[in-house]
């Protein structure tokens, strides 16, 4: 037990690796903040796209958001990271993250968005349209205020795996939490820094999945 | 043209690495195969044992889903591999990766299972219980086969998602696709054995996010 505590909960080893871990959380807060908006944004522009007239340009969408559903994020980030310099491409582990973030949190958000939006009733392109509002105005103030309702659950619940996955950017190098806990583990041979990592999500998380459960429940009631 | 194939597709590297990728996937699909049966079990299990609204032990599942769908599952995988031979108890990697992709499968699929459960209106419960059955049986015949079928197109595609994680068991050596693909790829100084390996996962993954996407549409989960 006492081994158990030294090895998981050291507080002496949390306290000096406290600094190092906090310069982490701020690294992963400029991250999200990036990575969320761009995948906010190009979730919306991959949901209006596959929403499009032409069926050929729906499909070209369902095989592009298939593709990077189904290729592990981990993957992605270590093709943009080090495979394209083999091709002459070589980014910096921010970019790098940018880069595969957005093409794998855009799918899923496009996903979600396209969902709420086929939610939304067809009488109500037609009524605001019949009103003289032309498409641009419907869809921003008519349609997506009603679609992003309907989902806003699932946005949320996509957001917090968003968070979650920043912490693979440790994986290129990117000194965010995790990987600021993983060195200060590294270097005390103690996993406590990464016990107090894991502490520092879920403070930020718990309430956000509390919240999940209760917008999911009200719906599903 | 020919630069881009050299990168990506050069053929005796293909020829080379392709058993090496191969045999990731064998890893890949036993892990993936193993964390979803496990998972998915221990998830009923457990939305069926909240049903008895047991307070202590519904209080100790809430703890367990809610910690497992906050913590990021590379932070939990970093804290079992490097934490526990340090305390006496030492598993092989593929067993962490195993183990912690099991409980987090679990955690979610508890919670959506345990939304199916709710769902299914009161009126069932009791026309069950006074058809006779007894409360396991009213639960197991009528209630979780209505719950369950409203859960198929979530729990697939939460299944995908998690399964997916397998290739964070590169980080710990674990030698599944992602593995074999990157240290293929520092051997041969060439992006070939990565691009294998991302049309592994693709010829893998594909088909059950196609099946997600499917499911979504027959059976609409919200709008019914």
């Amino acid at each position: 037990m006492d081994a158990l505590i030294q090895q998981f909960f050291n507080l002496d080893i949390m306290s000096r690796a406290l600094p190092l871990v906090l310069h982490g959380l701020w690294q992963t807060v400029v991250l999200c903040l990036i990575v969320i908006p761009l995948g906010l944004a190009g979730g919306l522009l991959f949901a209006l796209v596959s929403l499009s007239r032409s069926r050929a340009i729906r499909y070209v969408m369902i095989v592009a958001i298939d593709f990077f559903r189904a290729v592990p994020p981990l993957v992605l980030l270590i093709f943009v990271y080090s495979g394209l310099p083999f091709a002459g491409i070589r980014l910096s582990p921010l970019t790098a993250v940018a880069l595969a973030f957005f093409l794998n949190t855009s799918s899923y958000y496009g996903e979600i968005y396209r969902a709420g939006i086929e939610s939304v009733g067809r009488g109500q392109w037609d009524a605001a349209r019949s009103t003289g509002l032309n498409a641009f105005h419907t869809l921003a103030s008519v349609i997506l205020p009603q679609a992003v309702r309907n989902v806003l659950p699932d946005l949320v619940s996509n957001t917090v795996e968003v968070v979650k996955l920043t912490s693979i950017a440790s994986v290129v190098a990117l000194p965010e939490l995790l990987y600021s806990a993983d060195m200060a583990r590294s270097i005390t041979f103690n996993a406590s820094p990464i016990v107090l990592a894991a502490a520092i999500y879920l403070v930020m998380l718990w309430p956000v999945v509390r919240l999940i459960s209760r917008l999911e429940r009200r719906i599903a009631s | 043209m020919n630069a881009f194939l050299e990168t990506f597709f050069k053929p005796n590297l293909i020829a080379q690495y392709w058993p090496d990728i191969l045999k990731g996937i064998v890893v890949t699909i036993e892990i993936a195969f193993a964390v979803v049966v496990c998972g998915l079990l221990l998830g009923l299990l457990l939305a069926v044992l909240r049903s008895f609204r047991i307070t202590p032990i519904n209080a100790l599942i809430v703890v367990f889903v809610d910690m497992f769908r906050a913590l990021p599952p590379l932070v939990i995988v970093l804290i079992v591999y490097f934490g526990l031979p340090n305390v006496g108890i030492s598993i092989p990697s593929f067993a962490v990766l195993w183990l912690v992709l099991t409980l987090v499968l679990a955690a979610f699929a508890e919670e959506i299972f345990w939304a199916g459960i709710l769902s299914v209106p009161k009126g069932q419960w009791d026309a069950g219980r006074s058809t006779g059955f007894a409360y396991l049986g009213t639960l197991a015949w009528i209630v979780l086969p209505q719950a369950i079928r409203l859960t198929v197109p979530p729990i697939t595609n939460r299944t995908v998602a998690i399964t997916k994680n397998t290739a964070l068991g590169m980080v710990i050596g674990v030698p599944e696709i992602l593995s074999q693909a990157t240290s293929a790829q520092s051997f041969s100084g060439n992006a070939t054995p990565l691009m294998l390996g991302a049309l592994a996962y693709v010829i893998l993954f594909i088909p059950v996010v196609a099946l997600g996407r499917f499911l979504e549409t027959r059976f609409a989960w919200r709008r019914s």
